[in-house]
């Protein structure tokens, strides 16, 4: 079976796989990264959503040996210590999350938003999440999070660190 | 309650307990547990809607590389089916005909997805791969999808027990007075429509995970649940014949159910039975294309309904005809669902004197149907509000007004209603006047010719639903057929050093309960927000549960926990008596101490809880030592919850494409706990009827194959879809349970589909349009206003 070696959430991994194995198959399964969710089989929920090399990716549509070499982020990866990212902390703020199923997605999606778009509206938040499905909030409180998300991820800049380092690029 | 405000007590709008986990990705969701030693089981499911199977051959995926056992009805076929928790007569008195629900297919398969075998193996992609070597002969027969021609002579039978198809024929209300009402009503209204079958959805698949020790012969299932004991107990006693004090059901973390994972699966008892067989775990997960085809699905009506009003308005009787689709199974609550969770709602919140309601229940080849957010209340609600709307425009008055004149009055509460209801508590004036401004209604018709001057039609609706939630008083539903009680348990355990941990038998699954439920508790025994545990979804911790469903976590769940709080200060009383030297009937209870009436002495709830641990200086003689009290709490009725949306649409009339530039919802939800999960609770619940009215629609073809199977087809309402959404409530207080509580789960689902529907119509009544379909899709509205222009 082949060999796959990357970064996961900064620490170097190594793991076997099939080749058919794919991304998010590896986290969850070869390395206990179960809050990297599936919610469906044609890559449409974007429960999967992760970031590699810096980009929001959906870990189903990726196969584990393409992630050779590369640094990904799960949602494992946000947080520092027990203090949540912006992110992370607006949405609870903002009750962005519900049953909690979509939203490891959901957040990793938002946060490679603020780096594309950090001045993006009600609109723009909402046709950037065409790719994540939410059953719980009706979007309202998400959009209101993420919308509130990058406000602080900027925000944080001025402490020495700007939005781009705040997030999760290797 | 307290006379204090409490910070972290009922009206609060906590931030959730819930979200530190869910954000860091910590949930435990069933997919998330891994045992040791566990196997894989893939289902094997029909291709076929309809077909007798002929011989099945397992051998050469027997010899399949890992595979630890492959599965088929001829070693299940002892089990017992999958029962259906209600019982309904037809009107001619005979009971409702019941096919059997096996775990796999017996003999034949009934729709595309029942499931003919199951392979385990050590990996999953080794039991797909060698699910590829099963050889089944089908030989396939003609399938049952379209209800009206099931039951023509001739169709096939999807049961051998109900030859032309029909699972009952019931019916509700005085059919000779509402036929009188209508001989001499000055005006008729009548519509046919259909309510479109949707998928629950839940963005977490099933899952369920089996496992048996042989050391104490006990049966461990985790599971995707609403509802951990109820699946206890139809596993145990119905299927597997297990007794319960071997069962333990865990159903963890779980990732929405909307209704879809209340139900007993086939997967569930599968994956248990082959855990005690193989002596080792089985774990199954959904995909999501494998949940299109096995999750119960939700509405599915084909209706024809008639209003008949009087030459002033007001409403003289209604009159509704119903085919409801069963699918292929009755899944555990199918048969109550379009029966009296739908009937019972058609007085809505109007005087409509004379009510009557025929329900035809109807098997085909296609997957089961069952409640799904709302279950049989939006159906009602949405025929209501639909023929209300039509003949409004038939009579020339404002849709508005026309409700007006016939709401409930507030003085007319306690309201009994010629469909069995005795509705409490209601101002339905109330929530229409808070609807009206918020959208400012008055001031539409500018807005309509705005529009019009940028080349779109502009349409307001208005939709008035009234919901019966808390389900339910066991007696009562004991009488319409239930075959379970509905009552709900709940254990508070206060700690030695004052902590408080609720074992609750209602399970959260996003509604926030750990939060909500903490609330209560916090405000009740005036203990600290974060003293306060909430322990759910595990049949080893909680006493007993019927789970949650029907809006019914607060006003039946939390009402069982109040129930147990009172059983704690009742004791605390008389500890804090005896420690105080002081006469148990002197003392009170209010802010978390235990006074002396009328003195400064008091003992704090830490010090009583302490001294039930530590009983030095203590009652030994008449009271026991410990704070711990179970209680069960059955509802005296349902809750009523109700309100008014109204929803404003754009059209573009070269395209049909329909865009909601305003939602709002007034709700009346009795006393809100947490405002902040309220409204999600609301914004969720409107996400999925705007879904049912604009979007969402399982489609099956001639064959019984699910067109739209996959997120690729069945449109899901996404973020781009939606509007932000105003939401309001107002407050009368439930009567009959200790917390005023209505329930909030299900109204916008309920209320929001012919918000969106009258919207659209008026939008299009220069075309003379009368009614659109849900989904109300661009190409539907786009042949609307084509075919009006040919006119």
């Amino acid at each position: 079976m082949p060999r796959v070696a990357l970064t996961v959430n900064g620490k170097a991994v190594t793991a076997e796989v099939e080749g058919r194995t794919l991304l998010v198959q590896l986290l969850r399964e070869n390395l206990g990264l179960t809050g990297t969710h599936v919610g469906c089989d044609t890559s449409q929920c974007g429960a999967c959503t992760v970031h590699v090399n810096g980009r929001s990716v959906k870990s189903c549509t990726m196969l584990a040996v393409q992630a050779a070499s590369s640094a990904v982020t799960t949602i494992e990866g946000l947080a520092n210590g027990t203090e949540l990212h912006p992110m992370q902390e607006a949405f609870r703020e903002h009750h962005g999350l519900q049953c909690g199923f979509c939203t490891p997605g959901m957040v990793m999606s938002a946060i490679d938003l603020a780096r594309h778009n950090p001045e993006a509206d009600e609109t723009q938040v909402r046709e950037w999440l065409e790719g994540n499905l939410c059953r719980c909030t009706g979007y309202h409180n998400i959009v209101k999070a993420i919308l509130a998300g990058i406000k602080a991820m900027l925000g944080n800049a001025p402490r020495g660190k700007s939005a781009k380092s705040r997030g999760t690029s290797s | 309650m307290t006379h204090q405000p409490n910070p972290t007590g009922i009206g609060a709008a906590l931030k959730r307990k819930e979200d530190p986990r869910f954000l860091r990705g910590k949930g435990r969701y069933t997919d998330d547990i891994n045992l040791p030693g566990q196997s894989y089981a893939y289902f094997l499911r029909s291709a076929y809607a309809h077909a007798r199977i002929k011989k099945i051959d397992t051998r050469a995926a027997k010899k399949a590389r890992g595979v630890v056992a492959v599965y088929t009805s001829a070693d299940t076929a002892k089990l017992g089916g999958l029962p259906c928790g209600w019982l309904i007569h037809s009107k001619d008195g005979s009971p409702m005909k019941e096919g059997k629900h096996p775990v796999l297919a017996e003999g034949k398969v009934r729709h595309v997805g029942d499931p003919v075998a199951v392979i385990i193996a050590e990996t999953l992609a080794q039991a797909r791969d060698a699910a590829e070597l099963v050889e089944i002969d089908f030989a396939e027969l003609p399938a049952v999808v379209d209800m009206a021609k099931a039951q023509n002579k001739g169709a096939a039978a999807v049961h051998d027990v109900a030859p032309d198809n029909v699972c009952y024929d019931w019916e509700l209300g005085d059919k000779a007075a509402v036929d009188a009402a209508f001989a001499t009503a000055a005006h008729v209204t009548r519509l046919e429509l259909t309510n479109n079958r949707l998928a629950a959805n839940p963005i977490e698949p099933r899952a369920a995970i089996g496992d048996y020790s042989s050391a104490t012969g006990e049966h461990t299932l985790y599971t995707t649940s609403q509802n951990p004991h109820v699946i206890r107990l139809l596993m145990g006693a119905f299927v597997l014949q297990i007794p319960e004090h071997k069962i333990r059901v865990i159903a963890p973390d779980v990732g929405g159910g909307f209704g879809s994972k209340i139900y007993h699966y086939a997967e569930e008892a599968l994956v248990t039975w082959a855990a005690a067989q193989l002596e080792r775990p089985v774990k199954w997960t959904s995909d999501r294309s494998e949940a299109f085809l096995s999750d119960a699905q939700g509405r599915d009506h084909k209706t024809v309904v008639e209003l008949a009003l009087d030459k002033d308005g007001k409403f003289l009787a209604l009159r509704e005809s119903t085919l409801a689709n069963m699918g292929a199974y009755l899944s555990t609550f199918a048969s109550v669902i379009p029966t009296w969770l739908h009937g019972t709602l058609l007085a809505g919140q109007y005087t409509t004197p004379a009510i009557y309601c025929n329900v035809k229940a109807i098997y085909t080849s296609t997957v089961a149907v069952d409640a799904y957010r709302g279950a049989g209340r939006p159906e009602a609600t949405f025929l209501l509000e639909r023929v209300i709307d039509l003949a409004a425009l038939e009579t020339g008055r404002d849709p508005v007004e026309l409700r007006r004149l016939n709401f409930i009055q507030p003085h007319q509460f306690p309201y009994q209603t010629p469909v069995a209801l005795v509705y409490d508590s209601g101002n339905y004036q109330a929530t229409m006047d808070q609807a009206l401004k918020a959208a400012d209604y008055a001031g539409f018709e500018k807005r309509r010719q705005a529009a019009k001057a940028r080349g779109k039609l502009r349409g307001i609706g208005v939709a008035s639903y009234i919901e019966a939630c808390g389900i339910a008083p066991s007696n009562v539903a004991g009488a319409l057929g239930a075959r379970a009680g509905l009552y709900e348990a709940a254990t508070v355990r206060v700690n030695p050093t004052g902590s408080v941990s609720v074992m609750t038998g209602s399970h959260s699954h996003g509604q926030g309960h750990e939060t909500t439920f903490a609330q209560v508790v916090s405000d009740k025994l005036g203990i600290a927000f974060d003293q306060v545990e909430i322990v759910h979804g595990d049949t080893a911790k909680i006493p007993f549960g019927m789970g949650t469903y029907g809006s019914r976590s607060i006003a039946v769940g939390g009402s069982a926990i109040v129930k147990a709080m009172d059983k704690i200060i009742a004791k605390g009383k008389k500890i804090a008596a005896h420690m105080l030297e002081a006469a148990e009937g002197d003392m009170t209870f209010e802010n978390g101490a235990f006074k002396v009436a009328g003195t400064d002495r008091q003992k704090s709830f830490g010090e009583v809880a302490f001294s039930a641990y530590v009983p030095h200086k203590y009652p030994l003689d008449t009271v026991e030592p410990g704070l711990e009290e179970t209680a069960f709490y059955d509802p005296k009725n349902f809750t009523f919850p109700a309100g008014t949306y109204i929803c404003e649409v754009e059209i573009d009339p070269d395209t049909g494409a329909v865009e909601i530039v305003a939602f709002h919802a007034a709700d009346d939800f009795g006393n809100i706990i947490n405002p902040m999960i309220v409204e999600g609770q609301v914004h969720g619940g409107l996400a999925q009827g705007i879904g049912q009215a604009l979007f969402e629609h399982c489609v099956y073809d001639d064959a019984g194959q699910l067109v739209s199977g996959s997120f690729m087809d069945y449109c899901m309402p996404r973020a781009d879809n939606l509007p932000s959404f105003n939401v309001a409530t107002s407050v009368t207080v439930c009567t009959h349970n200790p917390l005023g509580v209505k329930g909030c789960g299900e109204a916008g689902a309920i209320g929001s589909p012919p918000a969106v529907i009258n919207a659209i119509v008026n939008a299009l009544k220069d075309y003379g349009v009368t009614h659109i379909e849900m989904p109300a899709t661009p190409q539907k509205i786009w042949r609307a206003i084509r075919s009006a222009k040919k006119k």
